[in-house]
């Protein structure tokens, strides 16, 4: 090789080398921030270990939810048909939150079984339902129709 | 009539886009000058069926036609005059055609600089970007009429629309959309250079000074649109961020990168003839991403709050259409691109080895916040469970990227091209050095804090700052004159911006103090040494909506400060939206809303109250990089005719023998 070739050899190495270092931490820090979404039935069978982060979807349940009087504490059941899931949050609720709306809860079981949430989304618009809730729901043989029932109302 | 009008004006658009395709890339083929002038008067025909598309959407919002089913179901009559307009873009339908048009402006305006008198772009050339830009157009407009049609009629006509998303009727929502577009359409522009280049099969230094005006506007738009954005974001939202690594986010995102990259190889190429294929490679991807990023948003394949439409359909015609563009002008570049491969070799240490790593960073970090964007739907197509990647995830790499760009930016203006010595560069910087480690450390003991992030990003934030201010003054003495080119001047401000940022970021992100509280009338709460006294709400009515108002007095050191009206408010159609009360400063945000009332006896309700410090300065450092592109695209340079250029050549050879070119 000439010293040219060598030289741009060397270069090119060590962008290959850069790079792949970078591809490496890249695909570690993915795996370490992956989300799995996971629904009351798959909670029902203990498919999450608790302290394990995971996004719980569903509807909240009519009647379910309770205020705390002194703090932000709220308590409220997530539901997929056949199975609920008690939620605690300590924090605002969104704007779209309400009973029987499909919400999705960020956080993780506890040992009780309770799921304590550290985010709770609820999308701003009225007949939004989030794709994987209603991809759940239709599993369990719930349907979406009295969700969108609003949608009705449009013109 | 009105609506039918614009439907076929939008059809004869679509024409007139095929003939501005077909006509001069045979034109350039055959050298015939008949058939490239055709594609001008195409290009000019279709920009005004366009506008007039365009103008018949806006009328028919302004005049409440209600028998169009898109004004339907984004307007009604007690919408104020202000968000009809910005309702034309407001959802799927409208927002195409707005990319549409935009695409027409840009087209109609580089045909008519590239087809000037005296203009130095040689006519085959000019005759395939106006090509290339017909046939991108062709086949949005395919995609409008076909699958997002905004003049199909609602029959019989409804008495009254439904509404505008509440989220978009916001004064920052009006100019928001269009000078993001103006962004990622004006990529299309460099994309086209690039492919004319690709097929005339010759590519030379004079390439890059016509496309490189182009693409500093597209970027300039484009850090605008982007900043813009998340500054409605943190305003409109409730909650307070300014960024959220949302796909739709990332999707404006990654051109940005990619466009920032391809400003810093055309440099290279510009003034050493190096870095061609990467050049045409990065003017490729750039415009690709913005596709992409058309995709993300409108395909509703992604869950966001941005993704107001879903229909499969269209997913795929724009996945069919990615895989032609992208695909097709891959394929042109690998076909092509070897044998154009050219330009001056460089020294380890140079400006173009830094610029070599500024543009494996941007690259990089581009791959990184594509795969995060995608991974979700890739693991979901391959039926490997609903995955969503976390926030830390895009935060933490992105600042391991970056951290390294910070620090070289200032040694890239000092260094020379071709060779230049680590130890030289070093020593200029020296004092900038010294002063941000001052202020990392004034910092340190202000805030009281020894919490290395902040740190870090101060005194990197006042490394860019320093660093390029010295360089400033620096050139001005060695030229003995009180100015500095325009290019000069527009890198040293676009780089004091960076600074600026990162300043902002960091000391958002990690000094803010955030309260989530219950609060009924009369209670106060200290944050950050200022005192939140609530007053209780009122009912109040708007417009379009009522809403419940808050009121907060706000004092420091029992000095009043200011007073604050949060609001949340019920729309026509029950959208409940929290409008936050902001007290802006130059140091510090001051920010309360409202979440939901906890009871209604005692009036009490969760409140957010936040002290933001610095968090202007995101802004400001991203008008400062928007100038400077806005800047470095003015340089005289650019604006050369081909007489000018010659006398300029014949001066230049008479005073040839001292000068030295920087």
């Amino acid at each position: 090789m000439t010293p040219t070739r060598k030289k741009r050899m060397t270069v090119v190495l060590l962008i290959l080398l850069g790079v792949g270092i970078a591809a490496a931490i890249a695909m570690t820090a993915l795996q370490e921030n992956l989300l799995y979404f996971v629904s009351p039935s798959d909670v029902a069978a203990d498919k999450m270990p608790a302290g394990r982060q995971f996004r719980l979807g569903g509807l909240v349940k009519d009647g379910s939810v309770v205020r705390a009087n002194e703090s932000l504490e709220i308590h409220f059941v997530v539901t997929d048909g056949p199975e609920d899931v008690a939620v605690v949050f300590n924090d605002i609720l969104p704007d779209l939150f309400r009973e029987g709306q499909g919400i999705i809860a960020i956080g993780a079981l506890d040992t009780a079984g309770v799921f304590q949430a550290d985010e709770v989304l609820a999308k701003h618009d009225e007949e939004y339902m989030p794709p994987e809730v209603a991809d759940a729901l239709e599993k369990t043989g719930h349907t979406v129709a009295d969700q969108n029932a609003a949608a009705e109302n449009k013109p | 009539m009105n609506a039918e009008l614009g439907q076929l004006a939008l059809i004869l658009g679509l024409l007139l886009a095929f003939a501005q395709f077909v006509f001069p890339i045979i034109g350039a083929w055959r050298g015939n000058s008949t058939f490239m002038a055709m594609g001008r008067s195409a290009a000019y025909g279709q920009f005004v069926f366009v506008s007039f598309a365009f103008v018949i959407l806006t009328y028919a919002f302004i005049a409440q036609d209600f028998s169009v089913s898109y004004v339907a179901y984004n307007s009604n009559s007690q919408l104020p005059m202000l968000y009809r307009f910005s309702a034309v873009w407001g959802a799927h339908e409208g927002s195409l055609l707005l990319w549409v048009f935009i695409l027409n402006i840009w087209t109609v305006t580089v045909t008519a600089v590239s087809s000037r008198k005296g203009s130095v772009l040689p006519p085959e050339f000019s005759a395939r970007v106006t090509a290339v830009l017909g046939l991108i157009s062709f086949g949005f407009m395919l995609f409008v009429i076909f699958t997002s049609n905004p003049f199909d009629r609602f029959l019989p006509s409804p008495l009254e629309g439904a509404d505008l998303n509440p989220l978009l009727q916001d004064p920052g929502l009006i100019i928001h959309p269009p000078m993001l577009y103006m962004g990622y359409v004006g990529f299309a522009v460099a994309f086209a250079f690039a492919i004319a280049a690709l097929l005339g099969g010759r590519i030379d230094r004079e390439w890059v000074r016509w496309t490189r005006p182009w693409t500093l506007l597209a970027w300039s738009f484009l850090t605008f649109g982007i900043a813009l954005g998340s500054w409605w974001a943190y305003y409109e939202l409730g909650w307070g961020g300014w960024w959220f690594w949302d796909p739709v986010e990332n999707a404006s995102f990654m051109p940005w990168l990619a466009g920032t990259a391809l400003l810093h190889a055309q440099s290279v190429t510009e003034k050493r003839g190096a870095f061609i294929g990467w050049t045409l490679l990065l003017s490729i991807s750039a415009f690709s991403l913005s596709l992409l990023g058309t995709f993300l948003v409108r395909s509703g394949v992604i869950t966001s709050v941005h993704a107001f439409a879903s229909d499969p359909t269209r997913g795929v015609f724009i996945l069919a259409y990615l895989g032609v563009v992208i695909g097709g002008s891959l394929a042109l570049y690998a076909f092509r691109a070897p044998k154009m491969i050219t330009g001056g070799g460089f020294a380890w240490f140079s400006r173009e080895s830094l610029i070599l790593i500024n543009n494996l960073l941007l690259t990089v970090a581009v791959g990184m916040v594509l795969l995060g964007t995608l991974y979700p739907i890739i693991a979901d197509a391959f039926g490997m469970g609903k995955i969503s990647v976390g926030p830390p995830y895009f935060g933490s790499l992105f600042i391991m990227l970056m951290a390294p760009l910070m620090m070289i930016i200032p040694l890239g203006a000092y260094s020379r091209w071709k060779q230049d010595q680590i130890g030289r560069v070093a020593s200029q910087l020296i004092l900038p050095l010294v002063i941000s480690a001052v202020v990392a450390a004034l910092a340190a003991w202000m805030l009281s804090t020894g919490n290395l992030r902040t740190l870090t990003g101060v005194f990197a934030g006042c490394w860019l700052i320093t660093g390029s201010l010295s360089y400033a003054i620096q050139r001005i003495r060695r030229q003995k004159r009180n100015s500095l080119p325009r290019s000069e001047f527009a890198m040293i401000l676009a780089h004091m911006g960076v600074g600026v940022f990162v300043i902002g970021v960091s000391m958002v992100e990690t000094t803010s103090t955030e309260k989530h509280i219950p609060m009924g009338p009369g209670d106060t709460f200290t944050v950050a040494a200022y005192e939140f006294e609530f007053k209780g709400t009122e009912h109040v009515e708007g417009p379009n909506f009522s809403a419940e108002r808050g009121t907060f007095m706000v004092s420091k050191n029992g000095k009043h400060v200011t007073a604050l009206f949060p609001e949340k408010r019920r729309y026509r159609k029950g959208q409940v939206m929290t409008e936050a009360a902001l007290d802006p400063g130059f140091t510090r945000d001051l920010y309360v809303s409202l979440g939901d009332p906890l009871d209604n006896i005692n009036q009490r309700w969760a409140v957010r109250i936040y002290e933001k410090p610095f968090i202007r300065w995101i802004w400001l450092g991203t008008l400062m990089m928007t100038f400077g592109g806005l800047i470095a695209m003015s340089d005289r340079r650019y604006r050369m005719t081909a007489r000018a250029k010659e006398k300029t050549r014949l001066m230049a050879e008479k005073t040839s023998a001292s000068e030295v070119t920087a």
